[in-house]
């Protein structure tokens, strides 16, 4: 058969089959050499030789959830680039270690509200529910809408095993055999491996809460809880201070 | 004018792609104009210059670094040099740039000089005040309001003159560095319901409300006795103590229950009842592992200066 523009043009089902092959040249070229180039994701260690990124606690990892069931990356980035301005105001720039474990990732393309890479820890517990709650309470010029329904429901863990294996599934090193768990021992320590190990997931969840008491309440988790949990943690995991001026442009 | 299209594409004078749609539709094939195939070859030239200057193609586990085009930045007392990147000329920005070096010019001068020195010299002062301007934005402007005015019931007002940690330059410095945990316990079950509208009334009559003598009287026994123990942290006058960052009951400035903005006095007997009944817990958080010891000094001046400091 003769090879004619026509044959493509008046079959629907192999025009967008080609037409997908050509849209997916430009992603392939740019990201798929990425996943070979040794350095696209930094080596961050602590001193003690442990990794300095670890995956999310099921406390912060429903917390994500909730960030992502609300659309939060509507409106907020994840990702400080490295210039003047977004250092003066947002701190050391984001590492591509630092969302290693997030599936999806959550840079996010638009700033109506401030870049939230390294929130955690910047503001209180009783300053984020009271935030999420009622915004203008406490920035009057805020144009973020209220969250009332956070602190009203509890928050279903019931299936937070299933999503740690589904997260496990695409590369987070959650332990589930005692092999994985020893091994996120020597590579996390043990505090950090505890809260990965799916067998203990509601367990672990349960105590952070407790623990944290980030909504304020401690009679019951709220999702409330989880979210202001992983807000908290966000940015928080690399002391760049403990690494020499430069340290991670040797990765570029 | 249609009619005259279709005139041009059947007389062939202009090449059409050859495929009919219903019949008679069917498309030219001009050529692209000459100022979009020269932009377009243009593009084509950029790219490949850009290759030889630029990070540009994967190489097995690598890529190529582009040269003529390397990045100078120290690293202590060392000096590293590397192929161009943005981290690379972030870090030479921030060393080199001029907007960088000016300001760390003043940084250091602030450094250096005491509190005393800084509060005097007006171009210090200055520096002071833009810096800390935007250092107060981006990290106590959450909580404290853009113009330092807090929430009342939640966060701190830092525009009057009443501290409640103190308003001298060590305390505000101690504060921004370590944090503050403000406490106090609630009174829910120490108080019956009478002895609660006692404390109440006398709270009220320490910052000059008309009350209830007979009760204020009541109260005053259980403020300064064993019974509500007040004064441990309030003190017998009432006065507060900056070391445990306890209000001062009889200056009229009120930070958590919002006396000043109710109009009657059965509301204000509320919004005071309320604090004794469920205490107070909130905390300040500490700064001295985000914010550098110079940016923790300038903030200190700005705020000692919104308070009209002591």
């Amino acid at each position: 058969m003769k090879f004619k523009h026509e044959s493509i043009e008046i079959n629907a089902g192999l025009l967008i089959a080609l037409t997908l092959v050509v849209v997916s040249i430009g992603g392939l070229v740019e990201i798929v050499p990425l996943f070979f180039i040794n350095e696209t994701v930094e080596q961050v260690k602590k001193a003690d030789g442990r990794d300095a990124v670890h995956p999310y606690t099921p406390l912060e990892s429903r917390g994500r959830d909730i960030y992502v069931r609300e659309g939060c990356f509507l409106c907020h980035s994840q990702m400080i680039r490295p210039f003047r301005d977004e250092h003066l105001r947002y701190g050391h720039y984001s590492l591509a270690a630092e969302s290693q474990y997030d599936h999806p990732f959550q840079w996010g393309s638009k700033r109506t509200g401030p870049d939230l890479a390294r929130v955690g820890k910047k503001y209180s517990n009783e300053w984020h529910t009271q935030h999420l709650l009622k915004p203008k309470s406490v920035m009057p010029d805020s144009i973020m809408p209220n969250y009332p329904w956070l602190l009203e429901n509890a928050l279903d863990y019931s299936d937070i095993k299933a999503r740690m294996k589904a997260q496990k599934m695409v590369g987070v090193p959650y332990s589930e055999t005692d092999e994985e768990y020893e091994a996120n021992v020597k590579r996390f320590g043990a505090e950090i491996a505890r809260d990965l190990d799916i067998v203990y997931a509601e367990e672990n969840l349960l105590r952070q809460a407790e623990n944290g008491n980030y909504d304020g309440d401690k009679s019951r988790v709220t999702e409330m809880d989880a979210l202001v949990a992983y807000l908290q943690v966000l940015g928080t995991m690399v002391d760049f201070k403990s690494y020499q001026e430069g340290h991670f442009s040797e990765f570029r | 004018m249609s009619e005259q299209k279709q005139d041009k594409a059947q007389s062939g004078s202009v090449q059409t792609t050859g495929h009919a749609w219903d019949g008679d539709i069917q498309e030219f094939n001009n050529p692209l104009p000459r100022w979009w195939l020269w932009a377009f070859y243009a593009t084509v030239v950029f790219a490949v210059v850009y290759w030889f200057f630029y990070p540009a193609w994967p190489v097995g586990q690598s890529y190529t670094k582009g040269g003529l085009n390397s990045i100078t930045y120290k690293v202590g007392d060392k000096e590293v040099t590397t192929h161009w990147n943005t981290r690379a000329r972030l870090m030479k920005d921030l060393q080199e740039g001029e907007e960088s070096v000016k300001q760390r010019q003043y940084m250091q001068k602030v450094v250096d000089s005491s509190y005393e020195k800084i509060l005097s010299d007006s171009s210090m002062m200055q520096f002071s005040r833009s810096v800390g301007k935007i250092l107060f934005t981006d990290n106590c402007a959450a909580c404290h309001g853009m113009g330092g005015a807090g929430v009342i019931g939640l966060f701190p007002n830092l525009v009057d003159d009443d501290w409640l940690w103190g308003g001298k330059v060590e305390e505000i410095q101690t504060t921004l560095e370590k944090g503050r945990n403000g406490y106090m316990p609630a009174f829910r079950k120490t108080f019956n319901e009478q002895q609660m509208d006692d404390v109440v009334e006398y709270v009220l009559n320490l910052s000059g409300h008309d009350v209830d003598k007979e009760k204020s009287m009541r109260g005053a026994a259980l403020f300064n006795g064993e019974g509500g123990g007040c004064y441990y942290c309030h003190t017998k006058e009432a006065v507060g103590m900056k070391s445990v960052g306890s209000a001062n009951l009889t200056d009229g400035i009120w930070t958590l229950a919002d006396v000043a903005g109710q109009t009657n006095i059965e509301a204000k007997r509320e919004a005071v009842r309320a604090i004794i009944k469920n205490g107070v817990k909130r905390q300040m958080p500490a700064w001295s592992q985000r914010l550098s010891s110079a940016e923790i000094k300038i903030l200190t001046v700005y705020v000692h200066e919104l308070g009209g400091g002591k």
